[in-house]
Protein backbone atom coordinates (compact mmCIF):
# COMPACT_ATOMS: atom_id res chain seq x y z
CA UNK A 1 0.00 0.00 0.00
CA UNK A 2 1.72 3.42 -1.12
CA UNK A 3 1.25 6.71 1.47
CA UNK A 4 0.37 3.98 4.06
CA UNK A 5 1.53 6.76 7.14
CA UNK A 6 -0.75 9.26 5.54
CA UNK A 7 -3.42 6.51 5.71
CA UNK A 8 -2.79 4.75 8.59
CA UNK A 9 -2.25 8.54 10.39
CA UNK A 10 -5.76 9.31 9.22
CA UNK A 11 -7.85 6.31 10.14
CA UNK A 12 -5.82 6.18 13.82
CA UNK A 13 -6.79 9.95 14.46
CA UNK A 14 -10.26 9.46 13.05
CA UNK A 15 -11.32 6.47 15.30
CA UNK A 16 -9.31 8.00 18.53
CA UNK A 17 -11.36 11.23 18.10
CA UNK A 18 -14.58 9.48 17.70
CA UNK A 19 -13.46 6.61 20.65
CA UNK A 20 -13.06 9.43 22.90
CA UNK A 21 -15.87 11.18 22.18
CA UNK A 22 -17.40 7.89 22.81
CA UNK A 23 -15.98 6.91 25.70
CA UNK A 24 -16.52 10.88 27.43
CA UNK A 25 -19.96 10.45 26.65
CA UNK A 26 -21.00 6.76 28.20
CA UNK A 27 -18.70 7.56 31.72
CA UNK A 28 -20.33 11.54 31.73
CA UNK A 29 -23.73 9.60 31.81
CA UNK A 30 -22.76 6.93 34.13
CA UNK A 31 -21.63 9.18 36.54
CA UNK A 32 -24.58 11.44 36.24
CA UNK A 33 -26.95 8.33 36.33
CA UNK A 34 -25.35 7.26 39.60
CA UNK A 35 -25.55 10.57 40.98
CA UNK A 36 -29.06 11.16 40.11
CA UNK A 37 -30.13 7.64 41.76
CA UNK A 38 -28.40 9.05 44.81
CA UNK A 39 -30.14 12.22 45.31
CA UNK A 40 -33.35 10.91 43.84
CA UNK A 41 -34.03 7.51 44.18
CA UNK A 42 -37.52 7.65 43.07
CA UNK A 43 -36.09 8.95 39.47
CA UNK A 44 -35.81 6.29 36.57
CA UNK A 45 -33.11 7.54 33.99
CA UNK A 46 -32.64 4.19 32.36
CA UNK B 1 -57.99 32.14 38.29
CA UNK B 2 -58.96 28.68 37.79
CA UNK B 3 -59.22 28.55 33.75
CA UNK B 4 -55.98 27.18 31.25
CA UNK B 5 -54.13 30.51 29.33
CA UNK B 6 -54.71 28.34 25.82
CA UNK B 7 -53.25 31.52 24.07
CA UNK B 8 -49.98 30.52 25.50
CA UNK B 9 -49.59 26.96 25.12
CA UNK B 10 -47.21 26.19 22.46
CA UNK B 11 -49.29 25.30 19.07
CA UNK B 12 -49.41 22.90 16.22
CA UNK B 13 -45.54 20.69 15.54
CA UNK B 14 -44.31 23.04 18.76
CA UNK B 15 -46.78 21.32 20.85
CA UNK B 16 -45.18 18.29 19.77
CA UNK B 17 -41.70 19.30 20.27
CA UNK B 18 -42.37 20.87 24.04
CA UNK B 19 -43.78 17.08 24.55
CA UNK B 20 -39.89 16.02 24.26
CA UNK B 21 -39.01 19.05 27.11
CA UNK B 22 -39.97 16.68 29.53
CA UNK B 23 -37.00 15.78 31.13
CA UNK B 24 -38.26 12.15 32.02
CA UNK B 25 -40.22 11.78 28.86
CA UNK B 26 -37.35 12.70 27.37
CA UNK B 27 -34.55 10.24 29.18
CA UNK B 28 -36.68 7.70 28.58
CA UNK B 29 -37.62 7.53 25.12
CA UNK B 30 -33.37 8.61 24.26
CA UNK B 31 -32.88 5.35 26.25
CA UNK B 32 -34.42 3.44 23.91
CA UNK B 33 -33.59 4.86 20.55
CA UNK B 34 -29.81 5.77 21.75
CA UNK B 35 -28.77 1.68 21.50
CA UNK B 36 -30.09 0.86 18.10
CA UNK B 37 -28.60 4.21 16.39
CA UNK B 38 -25.13 3.67 18.13
CA UNK B 39 -25.28 -0.03 16.95
CA UNK B 40 -26.43 0.47 13.38
CA UNK B 41 -24.10 3.33 13.08
CA UNK B 42 -20.74 1.16 14.10
CA UNK B 43 -22.06 -1.42 11.68
CA UNK B 44 -22.29 0.63 8.99
CA UNK B 45 -19.39 2.72 9.57
CA UNK B 46 -17.19 -0.08 9.92
CA UNK B 47 -18.26 -2.06 6.62
CA UNK B 48 -18.06 1.62 5.09
CA UNK B 49 -14.09 2.35 6.37
CA UNK B 50 -12.52 -1.71 5.90
CA UNK B 51 -14.05 -1.52 2.50
CA UNK B 52 -12.34 1.60 1.68
CA UNK B 53 -9.28 0.94 3.41
CA UNK B 54 -8.83 -2.81 2.04
CA UNK B 55 -11.15 -4.34 -0.77
CA UNK B 56 -11.99 -0.45 -3.30
CA UNK B 57 -10.32 0.53 -5.77
CA UNK B 58 -7.19 2.52 -5.93
CA UNK B 59 -6.72 5.51 -7.56
CA UNK B 60 -4.49 6.05 -11.24
CA UNK B 61 -3.34 9.14 -10.19
CA UNK B 62 -3.28 9.20 -6.36
CA UNK B 63 -2.93 5.59 -5.82
CA UNK B 64 -3.96 4.98 -2.39
CA UNK B 65 -3.64 8.40 -0.90
CA UNK B 66 -7.25 8.09 -2.15
CA UNK B 67 -8.47 5.75 1.17
CA UNK B 68 -7.84 8.83 2.92
CA UNK B 69 -11.48 10.23 0.92
CA UNK B 70 -13.35 7.51 2.99
CA UNK B 71 -12.46 9.09 6.57
CA UNK B 72 -12.05 12.56 5.38
CA UNK B 73 -15.56 13.10 3.17
CA UNK B 74 -17.29 12.18 5.72
CA UNK B 75 -15.70 14.15 8.56
CA UNK B 76 -16.42 17.33 6.30
CA UNK B 77 -19.62 16.74 5.45
CA UNK B 78 -20.41 15.82 9.15
CA UNK B 79 -18.68 19.55 9.98
CA UNK B 80 -21.35 20.92 8.02
CA UNK B 81 -24.62 18.76 9.36
CA UNK B 82 -23.30 19.66 12.77
CA UNK B 83 -23.21 23.06 12.46
CA UNK B 84 -26.42 22.99 10.25
CA UNK B 85 -27.67 20.79 13.35
CA UNK B 86 -26.30 23.49 15.65
CA UNK B 87 -28.31 26.48 14.30
CA UNK B 88 -31.81 24.59 14.23
CA UNK B 89 -31.35 24.50 17.97
CA UNK B 90 -30.40 27.70 18.40
CA UNK B 91 -33.63 28.59 16.28
CA UNK B 92 -35.67 26.50 18.35
CA UNK B 93 -34.65 28.22 21.16
CA UNK B 94 -34.42 31.85 20.36
CA UNK B 95 -37.86 31.33 18.49
CA UNK B 96 -39.98 28.35 20.60
CA UNK B 97 -37.75 28.38 23.45
CA UNK B 98 -37.50 24.96 23.62
CA UNK B 99 -36.00 24.15 26.72
CA UNK B 100 -33.85 21.01 25.36
CA UNK B 101 -32.84 23.09 22.51
CA UNK B 102 -29.94 25.16 25.00
CA UNK B 103 -28.90 22.23 25.91
CA UNK B 104 -28.83 20.09 22.22
CA UNK B 105 -26.46 23.26 21.14
CA UNK B 106 -23.76 23.25 23.73
CA UNK B 107 -23.77 19.41 23.46
CA UNK B 108 -23.58 19.64 19.19
CA UNK B 109 -20.99 22.19 19.24
CA UNK B 110 -17.87 20.12 20.85
CA UNK B 111 -18.68 17.03 18.15
CA UNK B 112 -19.31 19.42 15.19
CA UNK B 113 -15.68 20.85 16.04
CA UNK B 114 -13.95 17.16 16.78
CA UNK B 115 -15.53 16.21 13.76
CA UNK B 116 -14.43 19.45 11.96
CA UNK B 117 -10.71 18.90 13.30
CA UNK B 118 -11.00 15.58 11.92
CA UNK B 119 -11.54 17.18 7.92
CA UNK B 120 -9.01 19.48 8.58
CA UNK B 121 -6.01 17.36 9.76
CA UNK B 122 -6.89 14.50 7.60
CA UNK B 123 -7.30 17.14 4.72
CA UNK B 124 -4.21 17.88 5.64
CA UNK B 125 -2.59 14.23 5.47
CA UNK B 126 -4.08 14.06 2.28
CA UNK B 127 -2.57 17.45 0.68
CA UNK B 128 0.89 17.04 1.92
CA UNK B 129 1.40 13.62 -0.77
CA UNK B 130 -0.92 14.70 -3.05
CA UNK B 131 -0.31 19.16 -3.42
CA UNK B 132 3.37 18.36 -2.01
CA UNK B 133 2.27 20.94 1.37
CA UNK B 134 0.29 20.62 4.38
CA UNK B 135 -1.95 23.55 4.18
CA UNK B 136 -2.56 26.05 1.44
CA UNK B 137 -4.93 29.08 1.37
CA UNK B 138 -7.32 27.26 -0.70
CA UNK B 139 -10.89 28.79 -0.25
CA UNK B 140 -12.83 25.67 1.09
CA UNK B 141 -10.13 24.76 3.55
CA UNK B 142 -10.18 28.48 4.68
CA UNK B 143 -13.62 28.54 5.11
CA UNK B 144 -13.90 24.93 6.84
CA UNK B 145 -10.63 26.31 8.86
CA UNK B 146 -13.30 29.57 9.36
CA UNK B 147 -16.38 26.72 10.49
CA UNK B 148 -13.70 25.13 13.11
CA UNK B 149 -13.38 28.78 15.22
CA UNK B 150 -17.22 29.14 15.19
CA UNK B 151 -17.76 26.35 16.74
CA UNK B 152 -14.61 27.11 19.13
CA UNK B 153 -16.27 30.87 19.30
CA UNK B 154 -19.51 29.30 20.41
CA UNK B 155 -17.98 26.79 23.02
CA UNK B 156 -15.94 29.51 24.83
CA UNK B 157 -19.29 32.11 24.53
CA UNK B 158 -21.87 29.86 25.97
CA UNK B 159 -19.43 29.36 29.06
CA UNK B 160 -18.33 33.03 29.03
CA UNK B 161 -21.61 34.30 31.16
CA UNK B 162 -22.29 33.84 34.90
CA UNK B 163 -26.41 33.60 33.77
CA UNK B 164 -25.89 30.55 32.02
CA UNK B 165 -29.36 31.95 29.80
CA UNK B 166 -27.45 34.37 28.42
CA UNK B 167 -24.42 32.51 27.47
CA UNK B 168 -27.24 30.41 25.84
CA UNK B 169 -28.59 33.51 24.08
CA UNK B 170 -25.20 34.95 22.58
CA UNK B 171 -24.24 31.17 21.34
CA UNK B 172 -27.44 31.09 19.44
CA UNK B 173 -26.97 34.28 18.01
CA UNK B 174 -23.52 33.22 16.97
CA UNK B 175 -24.22 29.96 15.56
CA UNK B 176 -27.45 31.79 13.45
CA UNK B 177 -24.77 34.73 11.97
CA UNK B 178 -22.60 31.75 11.40
CA UNK B 179 -24.78 29.61 9.16
CA UNK B 180 -23.81 32.08 6.35
CA UNK B 181 -20.33 30.15 6.23
CA UNK B 182 -22.05 27.04 5.22
CA UNK B 183 -22.98 27.86 1.41
CA UNK B 184 -19.55 29.52 1.37
CA UNK B 185 -17.59 25.95 1.75
CA UNK B 186 -20.29 24.27 -0.17
CA UNK B 187 -20.18 26.84 -3.16
CA UNK B 188 -16.54 28.03 -2.59
CA UNK B 189 -15.12 25.25 -5.18
CA UNK B 190 -17.17 26.92 -7.88
CA UNK B 191 -17.11 30.33 -7.01
CA UNK B 192 -12.83 30.87 -6.75
CA UNK B 193 -10.34 28.70 -8.40
CA UNK B 194 -9.12 26.18 -5.67
CA UNK B 195 -7.16 23.11 -5.73
CA UNK B 196 -10.19 21.39 -4.22
CA UNK B 197 -12.20 19.32 -7.44
CA UNK B 198 -15.78 19.87 -7.71
CA UNK B 199 -18.54 18.01 -6.42
CA UNK B 200 -18.69 14.21 -7.29
CA UNK B 201 -22.18 13.81 -5.52
CA UNK B 202 -25.10 16.22 -6.79
CA UNK B 203 -28.52 16.34 -6.41
CA UNK B 204 -29.12 17.25 -9.80
CA UNK B 205 -26.77 14.66 -11.74
CA UNK B 206 -25.47 11.27 -11.84
CA UNK B 207 -21.82 10.55 -9.64
CA UNK B 208 -18.93 11.08 -11.07
CA UNK B 209 -17.35 8.44 -8.88
CA UNK B 210 -17.08 4.94 -9.46
CA UNK B 211 -19.57 2.81 -7.65
CA UNK B 212 -16.89 0.55 -6.25
CA UNK B 213 -15.80 4.26 -4.41
CA UNK B 214 -18.95 5.17 -3.96
CA UNK B 215 -20.43 2.29 -2.33
CA UNK B 216 -18.06 2.32 0.83
CA UNK B 217 -18.52 6.45 0.81
CA UNK B 218 -21.53 6.09 1.34
CA UNK B 219 -21.80 3.95 4.13
CA UNK B 220 -18.97 5.61 6.05
CA UNK B 221 -21.04 8.81 5.61
CA UNK B 222 -24.31 7.34 6.68
CA UNK B 223 -22.41 5.22 9.61
CA UNK B 224 -20.81 8.75 10.52
CA UNK B 225 -24.07 10.72 10.83
CA UNK B 226 -25.63 8.03 12.65
CA UNK B 227 -22.79 8.05 15.08
CA UNK B 228 -22.61 11.92 15.18
CA UNK B 229 -26.30 11.32 16.32
CA UNK B 230 -25.65 8.91 18.97
CA UNK B 231 -22.61 11.25 20.57
CA UNK B 232 -24.72 13.99 20.67
CA UNK B 233 -27.67 12.00 22.04
CA UNK B 234 -25.60 10.40 24.91
CA UNK B 235 -24.08 13.75 25.71
CA UNK B 236 -27.54 15.52 25.69
CA UNK B 237 -28.67 12.61 28.28
CA UNK B 238 -25.93 13.40 30.81
CA UNK B 239 -26.35 17.21 30.17
CA UNK B 240 -29.99 16.61 30.88
CA UNK B 241 -29.27 14.43 34.13
CA UNK B 242 -26.54 16.78 35.09
CA UNK B 243 -29.07 19.71 35.05
CA UNK B 244 -31.79 17.99 37.16
CA UNK B 245 -28.83 17.31 39.76
CA UNK B 246 -28.19 21.03 40.27
CA UNK B 247 -31.79 21.67 40.39
CA UNK B 248 -32.29 19.06 43.29
CA UNK B 249 -29.16 19.80 45.11
CA UNK B 250 -29.89 23.40 44.81
CA UNK B 251 -33.64 23.00 46.12
CA UNK B 252 -32.27 20.20 48.91
CA UNK B 253 -29.51 23.70 49.99
CA UNK B 254 -32.68 25.75 50.32
CA UNK B 255 -34.91 23.42 52.23
CA UNK B 256 -31.85 22.43 54.35
CA UNK B 257 -31.92 19.47 53.86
Amino acid sequence: MTHLPYIAASYGLTLAVVLWLGIGAWQRTSRARVKLAQIDPRGDVR
Amino acid sequence: MGAVNTTSLPAGNTRNLHRFANPGQFLRLSGKILPPIAAISIILASVGLIWGLFFAPSDWQQHDAVRIMYVHVPAAWLASFGYFSLALASASSLIWRHPLADLAAVEIAPVGAAFTAICLVTGSLWGKPMWGAWWVWDARMTSVLVLFFLYLGHIALVRAFDDPQRGYRAGAILALVGVVNLPIIKFSVEWWNTLHQPASITLTGAPTMAPSMLWPLALAALGGSFGFSALVLARLRAAVMERRIRALTLAQIRTGA
